[in-house]
């Protein structure tokens, strides 16, 4: 991803005079390609965490209303599941290009929603999304069956076909990324989906709806808002999908996966991290552009305000670079602008909920109890003018080791946990020293070094000299109690079929058995 | 065993209404992202402990458990399980209510 030169333009909030962002003041469900009222009539107001104000109504939905969705989305499984590949890839490059022709103002959306800078939405979020549409648009038509040959007279067709109608429950901190990772696979497959956004963010994805309701056939994609309580329950343990996918915290993974047992389907489960990165003395052997990168990549634990399943919450430091490398990277922290997400010069906007804000400031207040030290940040910065409610927090550093809670928890926030370590064997026992397995860094000039350490690290995602990318085609998943499945690559199609075996004989003459 | 949970008085309530509503119910102790380090609160049926699970205490009637390798973790802390206003993110059945368990370690 490139990061666009900076512009003076402030983007307006939506529904403000000059924004991009068209704004109704209530927003129903998304089901069988029309807008539909919960069935109990309830609404939840939605709130900017940019200033803690509400600025709209979104649907608060009941069991009911996830059957309406299910309904809608057996209505028209048969026939989007007979659609050939190319027309499943038609669909999917259309939603990409009206995301493309919508791109600043979904990238509006998103910011004002979730928090998150637009300077990230527009670089990162938007094309990300739109490129992996287009991806699994190419990956299916590419898709191909396989033929055994048994012997000379029977052979073994196996053909993919679709599971029929799925369950995915998405998280709050890409709301359109996520929504993308899902429903682009399960699209291409030929499925049709009941989607449930995450209750802080439940807008974004109704504006991508917005945006595509004219392209993608009735009933094959349906969105519900509401509790996971009551909803994302409801959809999880339903008895009328043929998968489940889920992002989210580990209980309600262990949840997720005992109703697919109960209820004999699959499930695909991502349920965060705490990814180490691991600097070696050698990156600071020349003042040069991958120097430059590596520090970066420290700071990158405060992209998307930490609020990153593979946030890169762990520093690991090389003892002999320590006091250099990391007072270098503590002036970019020092350097990072915080403010109004809507500003493309803003690099830090406000963490999604009050709750988040509380639990960041819960843990560096753990983290320091514990004896960490503080290296820099700590608090809630107090922010002027309309900003002032919002749930803004510092970037925040803390040293220590990595047998203390902030090193073993994810706290979700913009709060770097960093530790060091005397050699190569020392780093690689502290990187694996975590239930968790989502995701790692390694930087080193040893190409040796670092493919041993991206082999022995135990995580699905090991980013060498390079983080927090994440194109289309390199998969996303995690090792231990990270989940269960992989992402963003063409064998999420596998996750989103089931394999029919066509096993035909050519042979006229009888088994001779009866 | 000592009980290693506790809870503030309005969590006794708002469980005696949840355990009217749902029936009876289990606190497990969350990790990982988005509310990770949050309590989830559920029907029983629904999510029997793991053979790993610690039982950290009841609240009332309502058994409290964490996964036994994150406990090891966290260093074994005791827990006070408080409530606050703001919809549970997850699937906790406090939510209905709009409202979300916090377990703060002591």
């Amino acid at each position: 991803m490139a990061v666009a030169v900076d512009t003076p333009t402030v983007f307006a909030a939506p529904g403000q005079p000059g924004s991009l962002v068209e704004l109704k003041s209530r927003y129903e469900n998304f089901i069988g390609g029309a807008w539909v009222a919960p069935s109990a009539g309830e609404y939840r107001e939605n709130l900017t965490p940019v200033t803690a104000e509400p600025f709209c109504e979104v649907a608060h939905s009941t069991p009911a209303d996830v059957e309406l969705a299910l309904d809608a989305a057996h209505a028209a499984k048969s026939g989007w599941g007979r659609t050939s590949p190319a027309e499943r890839a038609d669909v999917l490059e259309a939603i990409a290009d009206a995301m493309q022709e919508n791109l600043e103002m979904l990238a509006v959306a998103e910011s004002w929603e979730n928090g998150k800078p637009v300077r990230e939405t527009l670089a990162a979020d938007l094309p990300l999304a739109i490129d992996h549409f287009r991806y699994f648009a190419g990956a299916v038509r590419a898709e191909e069956g396989a033929i055994s040959e048994i012997d000379e007279h029977t052979y073994a067709y196996h053909f993919r076909e679709p599971l029929g109608v799925v369950g995915q429950i998405i998280p709050f901190n890409f709301p359109l990324l996520m929504a993308a990772w899902k429903l682009a696979p399960a699209l291409a497959g030929g499925n049709c989906t009941v989607i449930k956004p995450a209750s802080p963010t439940p807008w974004s994805l109704l504006k991508l709806a917005e945006a595509i309701e004219d392209v993608v056939p009735p009933g094959v994609l349906n969105i519900v808002n509401g509790s996971g309580a009551e909803v994302g329950r409801a959809l999880g343990s339903s008895r009328r999908i043929a998968k489940i996918a889920f992002t989210g915290e580990t209980v309600t993974g262990r949840l997720i996966m005992g109703y697919a047992a109960q209820n004999l389907i699959p499930s695909t489960t991502e349920l965060g991290g705490k990814s180490p990165n691991v600097f070696f003395e050698d990156i600071l052997a020349a003042d040069d552009e991958l120097l430059d990168k590596a520090i970066e990549g420290l700071v990158l634990y405060a992209f998307n305000k930490g609020e990153v399943c593979t946030c890169p919450s762990r520093a690991l430091i090389q003892e002999s670079i320590y006091d250099e490398f990391m007072g270098r990277a503590l002036e970019r922290i020092r350097e990072i602008r915080q403010g109004n997400p809507l500003d493309p010069s803003t690099q830090i906007g406000p963490q999604v909920s009050q709750t988040q804000l509380e639990k960041i400031e819960s843990y560096v207040k753990i983290g320091l109890d514990e004896g960490a030290e503080l290296l820099i940040g700590g608090h809630a910065p107090a922010m002027e003018g309309e900003l002032e409610g919002g749930y803004y927090f510092e970037p925040t550093v803390l040293k220590g080791h990595n047998s203390m809670r902030v090193f073993q928890e994810e706290i979700f926030g913009p709060v770097l946990a960093v530790t060091t370590f005397r050699d190569e064997r020392e780093a690689l026992e502290i990187a694996n020293d975590t239930i968790y397995g989502l995701g790692a860094g390694v930087w080193t000039r040893d190409g040796s070094r670092a493919f041993r350490m991206g082999r022995g690290i135990e995580a699905g995602r090991v980013w060498t000299n390079c983080y927090h990318l994440y194109p289309a085609g390199a998969t996303f998943g995690g090792y231990k109690s990270s989940g269960v499945g992989r992402e963003n690559h063409r064998m999420m199609l596998d996750h989103y079929t089931q394999t029919k075996c066509l096993l035909v004989s050519y042979d006229p003459k009888p088994l001779g058995f009866f | 065993m000592p009980e290693r949970v506790s809870a503030t008085p309005p969590v006794l309530g708002l469980l005696e209404r949840l355990a009217a509503r749902y029936g009876p119910l289990v606190i497990h102790q969350s990790g990982g992202c988005c509310d990770g380090s949050s309590p989830i609160c559920l029907p029983a049926v629904e999510l029997p402990p793991a053979p790993g699970d610690v039982l950290l205490g009841t609240i009332g009637e309502t058994p409290v458990y964490v996964d036994g390798e994150q406990d090891r973790r966290w260093q074994e802390p005791d827990l006070l399980i408080d409530v606050a206003p703001g919809a549970a993110m997850g699937f906790s059945l406090e939510g209905v209510e709009s409202m979300h368990l916090v377990g703060l370690a002591r």
